[in-house]
């Protein structure tokens, strides 16, 4: 229907109403919820349940239009720059969480241990506690915990990004090369170790609140270990969310070495969820 | 439009001005009475004037150019639109003036933070919504709400008019030598408080959990006055602070007679009903009115009302632990001596203003220590 | 004179607009879409001035008059939020879809469905915000910072409160990434970056720095919920944490949010001051090089609105020096204006007149501002009435002001009517000089050491309470003019025929008075090739 150098301008969206209606129910459900209210999850349910359609089909309509030829490149840059724009947000939530470990570390923590500009804060109010990280605070809130140690399955899900970072790069090869296969199979492989990085978690968060009394109510330490791996976490799962989709249409014969933009989207994001691992692994794990 | 606006300020200050008889009243900062508020006072007329002058400049260019450079007045449009000369110019002098702002200013910085050899510390509490002082070392610890006067006027709704030092009034001020520089550690107990008095010249927060420091030196004996300056809550703006400076004999005097008013054991001999009532009534208006309302009627959804509670109206053992134990949302008051308790119980139980009427009175010695908070 | 038609009847893109109310909720265009903030954003001014008249009254005179004093604090509280997130910020997102595709040469927004998406997102969140006035417990009563621990003490509102602010974040965030990739990416090739209105401009880095806070904000109001749900510390001492650290996080984006609701203004400004004076703008470049500076230096001040929460000395001076810096790149924005008016032919219509009332207004505002960044001064000045003159000197007779004038300026283009000058004239001298009787005497009042966020004063407050209530009342009524000529001139105005260019030699201005009165559906499906460019 449209030239294709024109700039495609959609018209009549119904998707984006939705997409607001499923969210909004679903916080409403959320909120309630967290007030105590039945209703709570009934909303919260249905709220996502409007959420998922409306991501099925406001997917399935872009991938239609844009095999359709109807993106012309002036439409590529501009989603490349939304893509782009919206992982610097990303970046910038995530940046809260990091700024919040550093400033407790380095800031608050020591204060209420004495040391620095608010030494007098120990001395009155807090004495006998001393700034050693990990803590959970002067209140010892959330009672005695283990901190979680570097070298063993966070080793390992370090090795299982990395490596998803590296295939999925290769499938992207294979995409340019037209190499369906080398395309599906790293793909796949992306695929898979992205949800077996989510499934080591889950058991290390198994571990942490069964055997080692580490909860996100451990203080501190628990609240900005929890804060940074969870949301890293739900990242990965979202991220892996968006290459299945991705794989789905490659399997469908979607994408050109020329015009795949869904495929760069969701590398970018693998790529900047990676990257975020290796500030976790570092600054949360080892450090 | 500047002019016209210059008019209207001005008739508006003459004829406020002149109706204005209150000796307290100011358009300009207060001066103070230590040597950092007056110091931060000139760095305050420094910056006006500075200010003053910059935008008499300003907006003297803009209204002539107004005036004169009107299509109205046949004034043809120049072209010009750029002037790299003048442009570095107005960058380079702000700048100069910015620098001589900043020297002044951080000494002055600098003499604030400095709370090294102090001659005594108190320690200061923000609570919602009045403050506790701690004289360090010397035993002496106070609460300090505002005065009755003022809860109940703007409590009952009468004229504030009639009520001295209406919202700026004390039950317990803090008293303080002068010549002294006296160490101020500021925490709070539940959300952050911030401790003013304009005429020392700072505010500081009070946040809980942590410690602030400050100091000050009060050269001129007198009573100052002073507010809660963080937002705490629903009472707010009712939780001032009044300073009193006395000459060092006066100071020890005073401090004498606190401390041992302080440990006098309370009287515990039964009281007449009227007493009970009397005391109960302004225990109340200390302690309880902030939440639970003048009315015992409470807030709908944050404090319950008292007003026919079961709790109130039923046994007086457990509501004798209740008030003494509290619970996560209202403050345990193990901190009232007997006396009181059992003047406020009575008084809840059978005050008509509540609206509650049980007819028994609770004596002193019926108090038992349910809950001992040492 | 203009290259640029917007005959395109046949073109396959060029749809009318959909016929009825559907129209509204499924628009993809531009001028739709900024029109649906516009009027929402009104709207909210509304709501968000009657709360201000609620403040006002109560503080009419002293005593306890009308409401209880939590619901005053709510008051304080929600009129902020509004006026900020309902009122202001959507106006400027409204006035960027309205003006910058046509300003640039664009056939529409570079990610349309987004665009809509984000307008629904915006009206999702104030709902959510305004429902919490109608819960147990009461709306949000710890000032629009939400302070912790304070604003945990909230009732039944504190969730809804926090994912409003969520939905308002993603709203923004994604209003922002369309209006940076429509500058970007969508400009007719021979409009070049040092070419762009400088409201273009303005808009590209206001665009960057709310992509770059409102996920800020989001991370810092998740962290009031899980230590109001999920048991954390992150605002409590006994467990490690610090009720200040979310200050700084709050204030990492507060202060670039106040720059959100500036730097468009000055845009605006900026392309209404050189119209009414015949003149192209002074200093243009150095107008681009000040706003990103401006921008810059909002990220490294934040806690120049923390001086008494007890930073160690270090942390107070530098964010002295670095606030005072603002000072410089400011000052170069008002001489530039001053140097645009000199020795035009200026004539004084609407616009004009609230750009010019702006520019002293603000530097006024300024002026408070600089005084505050002063950190041994602002130890006295902080949170009195003098910060609430100050930010409201920059937020109403600046951020408004320039709304209205805006309004003004365009309506007869996006309309094809004109006006009532009279009505228009008699709504700016209203407002300019009730303004101040509202706002001036706070001034005095702070100094004289009334705090800020008190529903009740003591006596010496009480006459400067009353004029800045009544020059309240004035203001508010005032607006109601405003209100009337929106309604006037959509509905046929003086009936005046509106030329393309609308102001006198306006196209040498700008490419939308290239464009016909009111302008069609679709404008520029196919780019401009000349591009008016009237600095430099
Ligand atoms: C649009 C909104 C806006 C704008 C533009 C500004 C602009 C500025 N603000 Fe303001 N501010 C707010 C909105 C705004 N502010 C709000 C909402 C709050 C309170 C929030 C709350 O607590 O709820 C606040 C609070 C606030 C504080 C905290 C006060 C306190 O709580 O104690 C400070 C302190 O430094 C400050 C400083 C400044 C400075 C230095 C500027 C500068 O950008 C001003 C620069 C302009 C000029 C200086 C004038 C023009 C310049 C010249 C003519 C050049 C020559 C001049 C000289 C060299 C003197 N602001
Ligand atoms: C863009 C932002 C913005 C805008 C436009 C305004 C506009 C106004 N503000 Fe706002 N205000 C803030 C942002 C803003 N404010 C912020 C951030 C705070 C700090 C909050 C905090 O402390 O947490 C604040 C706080 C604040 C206070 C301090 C409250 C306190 O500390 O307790 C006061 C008090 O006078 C006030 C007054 C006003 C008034 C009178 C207007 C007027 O300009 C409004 C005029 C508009 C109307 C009145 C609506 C139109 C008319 C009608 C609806 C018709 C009916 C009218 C009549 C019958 C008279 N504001
Ligand atoms: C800071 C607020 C606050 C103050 C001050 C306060 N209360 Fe309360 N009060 C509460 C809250 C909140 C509850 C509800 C407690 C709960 O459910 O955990 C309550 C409950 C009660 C109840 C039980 C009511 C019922 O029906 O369940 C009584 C009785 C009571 N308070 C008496 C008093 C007395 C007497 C004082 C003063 C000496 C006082 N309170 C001071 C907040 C306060
Ligand atoms: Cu205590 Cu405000
Ligand atoms: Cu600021």
């Amino acid at each position: 229907m449209s030239t294709s150098n024109a700039y495609y301008i959609p018209h009549k969206a119904t998707w984006p109403v939705l997409a607001t209606a499923g969210l909004l129910t679903t916080l409403v459900g959320f909120a309630n919820y967290l007030n105590g209210s039945s209703i709570g999850s009934t909303l919260m349910i249905a709220g996502l349940t409007i959420f998922i359609i409306m991501i099925a089909g406001w997917f399935t309509l872009q991938a239609t239009e844009s095999e359709s030829g109807m993106y012309n490149h002036g439409v590529g840059v501009s989603y490349r720059m939304g893509m782009m724009w919206f992982i610097f947000s990303e970046i910038m939530f995530f940046a809260v969480f990091f700024g919040t470990l550093w400033y407790t570390r380095n800031l608050s923590v020591p204060w209420l241990g004495g040391e620095g500009a608010k030494a007098a804060t120990n001395e009155l109010l807090w004495s006998g506690f001393s700034a050693v990280w990990p803590t959970n605070g002067p209140g010892n809130v959330g009672g005695h915990f283990e901190p979680m140690g570097a070298f063993g399955l966070p080793l390992l899900n370090t090795l299982l990004l990395l490596t998803s970072g590296v295939t999925c790069t290769w499938a992207h090869h294979g995409l340019i090369a037209k190499k369906r296969t080398q395309l599906i199979q790293g793909l796949i492989a992306t695929v898979a170790l992205g949800f077996l990085f989510v499934l080591c978690q889950a058991f290390e968060y198994h571990e942490a609140y069964t055997e080692m009394g580490l909860t996100l109510g451990s203080g501190i330490y628990g609240s900005t270990f929890f804060m940074l791996t969870g949301f890293h976490g739900f990242h990965v799962c979202v991220g892996a969310i968006i290459l299945s989709v991705v794989l789905f249409r490659s399997a469908k014969g979607h994408f050109t070495p020329e015009n795949h933009f869904a495929f760069e989207a969701a590398a970018w994001y693998w790529h900047f969820v990676d990257v975020v691992w290796l500030g976790l692994f570092i600054f949360v794990y080892l450090m | 439009m500047k002019k016209t606006k210059q008019l209207f300020v001005g008739v508006m200050l003459a004829t406020i001005g002149l109706q204005t008889a209150q000796a307290d009243y100011t358009l300009n900062l207060m001066q103070g009475v230590t040597k950092v508020s007056n110091d931060i006072y000139d760095l305050h007329m420094l910056i006006l004037w500075v200010c003053v002058f910059i935008g008499i400049a300003v907006f003297g260019t803009m209204f002539y150019s107004m005036y004169h450079h009107r299509k109205s007045r046949g004034h043809q449009a120049a072209n010009f639109h750029e002037n790299t000369t003048v442009e570095i110019i107005w960058t380079i002098i702000p700048t100069i003036i910015l620098v001589a702002m900043a020297i002044p200013a951080t000494k002055t910085m600098i003499e604030l933070d400095n709370v090294q050899n102090s001659d005594m510390s108190i320690k200061v509490t923000g609570k919602q919504w009045y403050w506790d002082y701690d004289y360090l070392g010397t035993g002496v610890h106070f609460e300090s709400h505002l005065d009755a006067a003022s809860e109940k006027a703007h409590r009952d709704g009468s004229d504030p008019h009639t009520v001295p030092h209406y919202l700026l009034n004390v039950d317990n001020p803090l008293v303080v030598p002068v010549g002294k520089k006296i160490r101020f550690v500021f925490t709070a107990a539940d959300v952050i408080h911030s401790w003013w008095v304009p005429d020392l010249g700072w505010k500081k927060d009070a946040n809980p959990g942590f410690i602030n420091e400050a100091w000050t030196q009060v050269d001129k004996a007198g009573t100052y006055r002073g507010q809660c300056t963080e937002l705490c809550g629903r009472d707010h703006g009712f939780m001032p602070i009044v300073v009193i400076a006395m000459e060092q004999p006066d100071y020890e005097k005073w401090l004498a007679s606190t401390l041992a008013k302080q440990e006098e054991k309370a009287d515990l001999s039964d009281l007449s009903r009227e007493q009970l009532m009397t005391k109960g009534s302004a225990v109340y208006m200390t302690n309880c009115v902030a939440c639970h309302q003048i009315d015992g009627a409470g807030a709908p959804g944050d404090y319950p009302a008292l007003r026919g509670s079961a709790k109130v109206n039923g046994g007086i053992d457990p509501l004798i632990g209740f008030l003494q134990a509290g619970t996560s949302k209202m403050p345990s008051f193990a901190k009232l001596k007997d006396n009181e308790l059992a003047a406020v119980i009575t008084y809840i139980r059978n005050a008509p203003e509540l609206g509650n009427k049980v007819g028994d009175e609770i004596q002193p010695k019926a108090i038992t220590p349910v809950y001992d908070d040492e | 004179m203009s290259a640029v038609t917007a005959e395109h009847g046949h073109d396959d893109h060029a749809h009318g607009p959909e016929k009825g109310w559907l129209r509204w909720i499924i628009t993809t265009n531009h001028k739709d879409i900024g029109t649906l903030y516009l009027l929402f954003a009104l709207a909210m001014f509304f709501v968000g001035g009657s709360m201000a008249m609620i403040i006002r009254a109560e503080l009419f005179e002293p005593g306890m008059q009308f409401v209880d004093p939590k619901f005053f604090n709510s008051m304080t509280t929600m009129h902020a939020l509004v006026m900020v997130f309902g009122a202001v910020m959507p106006a400027f997102v409204g006035l960027a879809n309205w003006m910058i595709p046509m300003m640039i040469g664009a056939p529409d927004m570079a990610l349309p469905r987004m665009n809509n998406m984000s307008f629904w997102m915006l009206v999702a969140g104030i709902l959510l915000i305004a429902s919490t006035l109608f819960m147990e417990g009461g709306a949000p009563a710890g000032g629009w910072t939400l302070y912790p621990p304070l604003v945990l003490q909230t009732g039944k509102a504190l969730p809804f409160a926090i994912f409003a602010v969520h939905l308002l974040g993603v709203s923004s965030i994604m209003g922002a990434i369309n209006i940076v990739a429509t500058i970007l990416n969508m400009r007719a090739p021979a409009m070049t970056l040092m070419k762009m209105p400088l409201f273009v401009w303005t808009w590209l880095i206001t665009g960057f720095l709310l992509i770059a806070i409102m996920p800020v904000f989001a991370g810092s109001v998740t962290m009031l919920l899980t230590d109001k749900f999920f048991h954390t510390s992150f605002f409590d001492a006994a467990g490690g944490g610090d009720p200040v650290l979310y200050q700084h996080i709050f204030w990492f984006f507060g202060h670039p949010e106040v720059y959100v609701m500036i730097l468009p203004t000055f845009g605006v400004a900026s392309t209404i001051i050189p119209v009414f004076a015949r003149k192209p703008l002074f200093g243009y470049s150095s107008m681009v090089y000040a706003t990103a500076s401006i921008a810059f230096l909002s990220f490294i001040v934040w806690a120049h609105h923390m001086f008494t929460v007890g930073l160690p000395i270090s942390g107070e001076l530098y964010f002295m020096y670095a606030t005072m810096l603002i000072a410089i790149p400011t000052g170069v924005k008002v001489f530039n204006w001053t140097a645009t008016m000199w020795k035009g032919a200026m004539t004084f219509e609407t616009p004009m007149l609230f750009s010019i009332s702006f520019v002293v207004l603000f530097t006024l505002g300024g002026f408070t501002g600089l005084m505050m960044s002063v950190a041994p001064v602002d130890f006295q000045y902080h949170d009195t009435y003098f910060i609430v003159a100050h930010f409201h000197y920059t937020l109403v007779p600046a951020s408004v002001f320039i709304l209205m004038a805006a309004g003004y300026y365009w309506m007869p283009k996006w309309t094809g009517h004109m006006y009532n000058e009279k009505i228009g004239q008699l709504h700016f001298w209203l407002s300019a000089i009730s303004v101040n009787v509202l706002f001036f005497p706070q001034h005095f009042l702070g100094l004289a050491g009334m705090p800020r966020r008190i529903p009740d004063y003591a006596i010496q407050f009480a006459d400067w309470n009353m004029v800045s209530s009544i020059g309240g009342f004035i203001f508010g009524a005032s607006q109601l003019l405003f209100l009337w000529i929106v309604i006037d001139t959509i509905k046929g105005g003086t009936g005046e025929k509106v030329s393309d260019e609308v102001w006198e030699d306006a196209h040498k201005h700008g490419l939308e008075w290239t464009l016909p009165s009111p302008v069609p559906y679709h404008t520029f499906t196919t780019p401009p090739s000349v591009i008016p460019c009237d600095h430099g």
